[in-house]
């Protein structure tokens, strides 16, 4: 099996695993990132909120995502989303939706329960006090939350956001299914079409673990320098 | 200007607060004091609406606080409070702890914010600490910080919850010092508080409670020299007996 290991075969395919797969893979990773933290954050304050009804949704939403495995959802948004577009829009045929638009929604989506449980564990650390300090001093509840709470659990919770984020990163590869290519899915391509199965899976099992080890080295640097001095 | 009347308040079936009443002039220092677990910080905390109360009537310069129509935020921004664990904001500087409600409530420019913001911190010996952060400071410092904070709102009156308690011995002194400065300029006050030294000092009148009840109201001399309550007799032999 390794009498014949051309690994040359890497160094020829490199501009498309880095340009084509890893260039996704990364844009995913960020972008359902950044926009996750966001819908996560704001179904964290539902969630908290004494609005029974909207911390009903919110809470529910959040529980389904999470009971379900990220390939189905992944499915279920592919192959169905164009079939709700249709119904909504009362068109004649399913709306293309777009494979990577798929992806992104799939994965902002999914994710923003899981960043919700962290925000929410994050809010809840700060202490009460500190929302009885805003309002004493006469602040609403958005100028509360947006200057005092949210920044302190925003900050406290930086690490575990950033450590979800490496997760999703290697979670991306899962967008096969859906027959995106992502960086996996690059690497798997030229391995069956060069049959240079050991070499492709080989680089690309290092180059997954190189990125989320430097990320998880960078978190720990990086949460030293924002902690709040107590 | 403020007047407490026949407030009752329940923790669940627990009464927490039972037809308390009382008033506070204008310029009056008024210091509440019981055994823990009498009602005294629910009390306080029921004036600027950051504790509902399900019966009774508070008025504060005018504006009834139970009123659902009441705009409670409006009305907090003019009543200062200092907590017992200060409750500073640690992710901002000193002097940003001072501005931000002086810019996001009152809408002050920020330079100006930040000029009353540090004259202060003079008030209260803290200038040169503005670029610090909360946890950079000692105990004392802290609450010194936050009654500034609180005064930054120019407050038409300051309620104060236990602000010693969570002080170390050597740091009451200095908070009690700007407490008794700021009661000295004629503001109007009401202090939760053990310390009876303070009472003495500066207060009008000592208002005693127990078990939800406010058992004594009289006037400083009064109650330290005859307290009418068996109660109340109890618990200054207690406390001043160390």
């Amino acid at each position: 099996m390794f009498t014949n290991i051309d690994w040359d075969v890497i160094l020829r395919s490199l501009p498309y695993l880095f340009f084509d797969g890893m260039r996704f893979t990364v844009t995913l990773t960020l972008l359902a990132t950044a926009v996750g933290i966001v819908i996560g954050t704001v179904l964290a304050m539902l969630r908290l909120s004494n609005l029974p009804g909207l911390s009903l949704v919110a809470g529910s939403y959040v529980n389904l995502i999470r009971s379900m495995p990220l390939v189905l959802v992944i499915f279920w948004f592919f192959f169905l989303v164009p079939y709700i577009g249709q119904w909504v829009t009362g068109g004649s045929r399913p709306i293309q939706v777009g494979a990577f638009w798929s992806a992104l929604v799939t994965f902002t989506l999914f994710e923003a329960a899981y960043f919700c449980e962290i925000m929410r564990a994050g809010i809840q650390s700060i202490p009460r006090g500190q929302v009885q300090a805003g309002q004493a001093l006469g602040m609403s509840y958005a100028t509360t939350m947006g200057y005092i709470i949210l920044p302190q659990a925003f900050r406290n919770m930086v690490p575990v956001l950033l450590t979800q984020t490496i997760i999703l990163f290697q979670d991306t590869s899962l967008v096969y299914v859906i027959s995106v290519t992502d960086f996996l899915g690059a690497a798997s391509k030229i391995a069956q079409r060069d049959g240079r199965l050991v070499e492709m899976y080989l680089f690309a099992a290092i180059i997954y673990f190189v990125i989320s080890l430097a990320a998880s080295r960078g978190v720990r640097r990086l949460q030293h320098r924002i902690a709040i001095i107590h | 200007m403020i007047t407490i009347s026949n407030v009752s308040k329940w923790y669940g079936k627990v009464q927490v607060l039972n037809k308390c009443t009382t008033k506070i002039a204008k310029g009056e220092v008024v210091v509440v004091c019981g055994p823990s677990g009498s009602g005294k910080s629910t009390l306080i905390k029921c004036v600027n609406g950051l504790e509902p109360f399900e019966e009774g009537k508070i008025v504060v310069d005018g504006i009834s606080v139970g009123d659902p129509k009441t705009k409670l935020p409006k009305l907090r921004a003019r009543i200062g409070m200092v907590f017992q664990h200060f409750e500073l904001f640690p992710h901002l500087s000193v002097i940003r702890n001072l501005s931000l409600a002086q810019i996001k409530v009152l809408g002050r420019d920020a330079a100006a914010a930040v000029e009353n913001g540090m004259r202060l911190l003079d008030r209260v010996g803290l200038r040169e600490h503005a670029t610090k952060f909360p946890g950079q400071l000692s105990g004392g410092q802290q609450q010194r910080v936050a009654i500034a904070r609180a005064l930054a709102m120019d407050p038409i009156a300051m309620l104060f919850d236990e602000p010693t308690s969570a002080l170390d011995p050597e740091m009451i002194k200095e908070v009690l010092d700007v407490m008794v400065a700021l009661a000295k300029d004629g503001m109007t006050m009401i202090v939760v508080t053990h310390e009876m030294g303070f009472a003495r000092q500066v207060a009008n009148r000592v208002v005693f409670m127990d078990k939800g009840d406010i058992v004594e109201d009289a006037p400083t001399a009064e109650f330290f020299a005859t307290p009418r309550s068996e109660r109340a007799q109890m618990f200054l032999s207690k406390i001043l007996h160390n």
